[in-house]
């Protein structure tokens, strides 16, 4: 029989998973609705904001060098999207898929170069003792690392979704969003808009990153787990919807944990890839489907 | 694209120095070179699903492999007594052959399955995901994911797949010796003949009304729709067939290099057979190729001088040629083709095609 707090646990461990999910899908699921290119670098970027953490809490020690580490990491990332994004990225806007390509190789040299700086093996970080408990909640064990990553990913989303809805750069962005031409011809400089979301969209990775060091050494390929799941949840959530994208890392996120209980983790990962394809069968166009009359997106 | 005279019938002296290479190279080049063609027939399948389709599969070696597994089951079967189990199987414990491995054993089924267990595979699957008009960016990252899931799932089960170290250790087949110089020198000429003959069968198709539908979907899907035609079927056909040639390529690079492992399946050895289409030329079934010949033997030569080095060149040249050469070398060589002939004064129809070529 299926143990109620067994299954208790796994639904937690799936809003925790689907919480790294959504951190490492937001940044890509933004700019792939303004711009329609999706940066395969964009797990490097996780990987950058797990160094940075690293390197913070060498210079910082102390219970909250991850609260310094978090906007180091955030900028960190950011910047480097900002590099990307000029160099590579706007120069194929027109070629989405050779924009895949492009960047894949952006993300073979950073690993790379990861790998030289840092070693192949990874580095530790250890988490700050506030972090390292835990409490029983009706008999399910909630360690505080999964809790603030849940909180770390509730606060991201809030503060973007009042972004979107609030500031003048989210009017901007909805409204490139809609029409990108239109927006160009009433004076929006559409290239700039382009640029804020995709370093706004690293840098989540970068602070993404930090999270994800306190659940596991960060290696030169710590993104690369995590890029491929980000990925599905993209295309699963509809076009760059940040509700889609949510809703498509919850669904991911308990399918994989609860998945867990019967199957060992490569047959649940399976699982997962099934259930985005069947999920299209009913829903091509993603969680989220955008309106339009336009014959091609 | 390729009616230079020197490709109109450049390719007779191209099989010639084929057929004669074993006796021109060392055995271990002639190793190299048997696995670069048998690499190549895949890379012929990338020009069919990518170049002409239009279609970017980030999946090829989930195929690669499925052809190696299949061979390569065959193999470990074929040099055992009958109702030995393998020895990765024994060491773990497995008391019976898996039923799945059961087939395998039977020569003919495991060369009919070469071709039928991918083509069932890719075509299920292109026909799940094609007729729901998933296209572009969404399909390059579903086939990313297939190619994760499958090389996860060939690790994990280790006591049945032979988990990260594959399957190896192979002897015979069909009475001959592999590994041996006279084995390597049949197995590269029948490689050799594959390949043509595949390159052959893919130029015959591309210049047929399929091939002439294809592209015409490739560059304006709806308008196809709109013509009355239905264009999944031929999506899925193609994907199938880029699919079934990566696994004969896998099939016979199993046999060059007498290992088979995930190594080979996961996510960046799929993104790498991009690669070599890419700097060759996605348009081009010779440009395709030379791309598989050049990266190939470059990676052969700066990871032994220099290991490090391989993935930042990798990485770097991709994206290069990506930016600067989005036909490749394929297409390098018909610009200066073309300006060459322009400057010669025989500027027939080289100026109108470019043109047309220009405003896609």
């Amino acid at each position: 029989m299926l143990d109620a707090t067994l299954l208790a646990g796994q639904v937690f461990n799936g809003f925790s998973v689907a919480s790294l999910f959504v951190l490492a899908a937001l940044g890509l699921a933004l700019s792939f609705g303004l711009m329609r290119v999706i940066n395969m670098a964009h797990g490097e970027m996780l990987m950058l904001g797990g160094y940075l953490a690293y390197l913070t809490y060498l210079v910082v020690p102390g219970p909250l060098a991850i609260l310094v580490a978090m906007p180091v990491a955030f900028l960190g990332a950011a910047l480097l999207g900002a590099v990307l994004e000029l160099t590579v990225i706007r120069k194929l806007a027109a070629r989405p898929l050779d924009t895949l390509l492009a960047t894949w190789g952006v993300s073979l040299i950073l690993q790379q170069a990861a790998r030289s700086i840092f070693g192949p093996i990874g580095v530790g970080v250890t988490a700050p003792d506030w972090l390292n408990t835990g409490f029983l909640l009706a008999g399910v064990y909630i360690p505080s690392t999964r809790l603030f990553i849940l909180a770390v990913a509730v606060v991201v989303l809030a503060v973007l979704g009042l972004v979107i809805a609030r500031t003048r750069l989210g009017l901007l962005v909805r409204a490139v969003n809609q029409d990108r031409m239109m927006a160009a011809a009433s004076g929006i400089n559409v290239r700039r808009v382009d640029l804020a979301v995709f370093c706004l969209g690293t840098g989540i990775a970068g602070l993404a990153g930090v999270v994800l060091s306190l659940l596991g050494p960060v290696t030169p390929s710590v993104g690369q787990s995590y890029i491929v799941p980000a990925f599905l949840v993209v295309v699963m959530g509809g076009l760059g919807s940040m509700v889609g994208t949510t809703v498509a890392a919850i669904i991911l996120g308990l399918v994989s944990a609860i998945s867990q209980i019967f199957l060992d983790v490569s047959m649940s990962q399976v699982l997962m890839l099934l259930s985005v394809i069947v999920f299209l069968q009913f829903r091509p166009q993603g969680v989220v489907a955008t309106r339009s009359r336009a014959l091609e997106e | 694209m390729t009616d230079h005279p020197i490709f109109k019938h450049g390719w007779i002296v191209v099989l010639a120095v084929g057929i004669c290479a074993p006796a021109l190279l060392s055995s271990y080049d002639l190793n190299l070179l048997g696995r670069f063609l048998a690499m190549a027939i895949l890379a012929i399948g990338i020009v069919l699903i990518w170049g002409e389709a239009g279609i970017l599969t980030l999946g090829q070696g989930v195929f690669f492999g499925m052809g190696g597994y299949c061979i390569a089951m065959y193999l470990k079967l074929s040099s055992l007594e009958a109702g030995a189990l393998p020895d990765f199987m024994e060491w773990s414990g497995v008391s019976a052959l898996p039923w799945w491995w059961v087939p395998f054993a039977n020569p003919v089924l495991a060369l009919l399955a070469i071709i039928v267990v991918p083509a069932v595979f890719s075509g299920v699957f292109a026909w799940l995901v094609f007729r729901r008009r998933i296209v572009g960016v969404y399909f390059a990252l579903i086939t990313q994911a297939v190619a994760l899931t499958f090389a996860t799932l060939l690790t994990s089960q280790q006591n049945t797949t032979g988990g990260y170290n594959g399957l190896t250790g192979f002897q015979t087949i069909f009475g001959l010796e592999l590994g041996t110089t006279d084995g390597n020198r049949t197995l590269y000429w029948v490689t050799l003949a594959i390949l043509a003959l595949v390159f052959a069968a893919t130029r015959w198709l591309i210049g047929s009304r399929y091939g002439t539908v294809l592209r015409a979907t490739r560059d304006g899907e709806n308008r196809v729709r709109f013509l009355g035609y239905n264009t999944t079927p031929y999506k899925v056909v193609a994907f199938a067939l880029s699919a079934v040639f990566a696994a004969i390529g896998g099939a016979l690079f199993t046999l060059h290099a007498g290992v088979v492992s995930p190594a080979f399946v996961g996510v960046v050895p799929s993104i790498e057979m991009i690669v070599w289409v890419a700097v060759g030329g996605r348009h081009s079934l010779w440009g395709a190729i030379s791309g598989v010949l050049i990266v190939n033997f470059a990676k052969d030569m700066i990871s032994s001088a220099l290991p490090e080095a391989w993935l930042y060149v990798l990485g770097l040249v991709f994206i290069l040629v990506v930016m600067f050469l989005p036909n490749g070398l394929a297409g390098l060589v018909d610009d200066l083709w073309q300006k060459y002939r322009t400057r010669d004064g025989s500027n027939d129809m080289a100026g109108s095609t470019g043109a047309l070529e220009e405003s896609k």
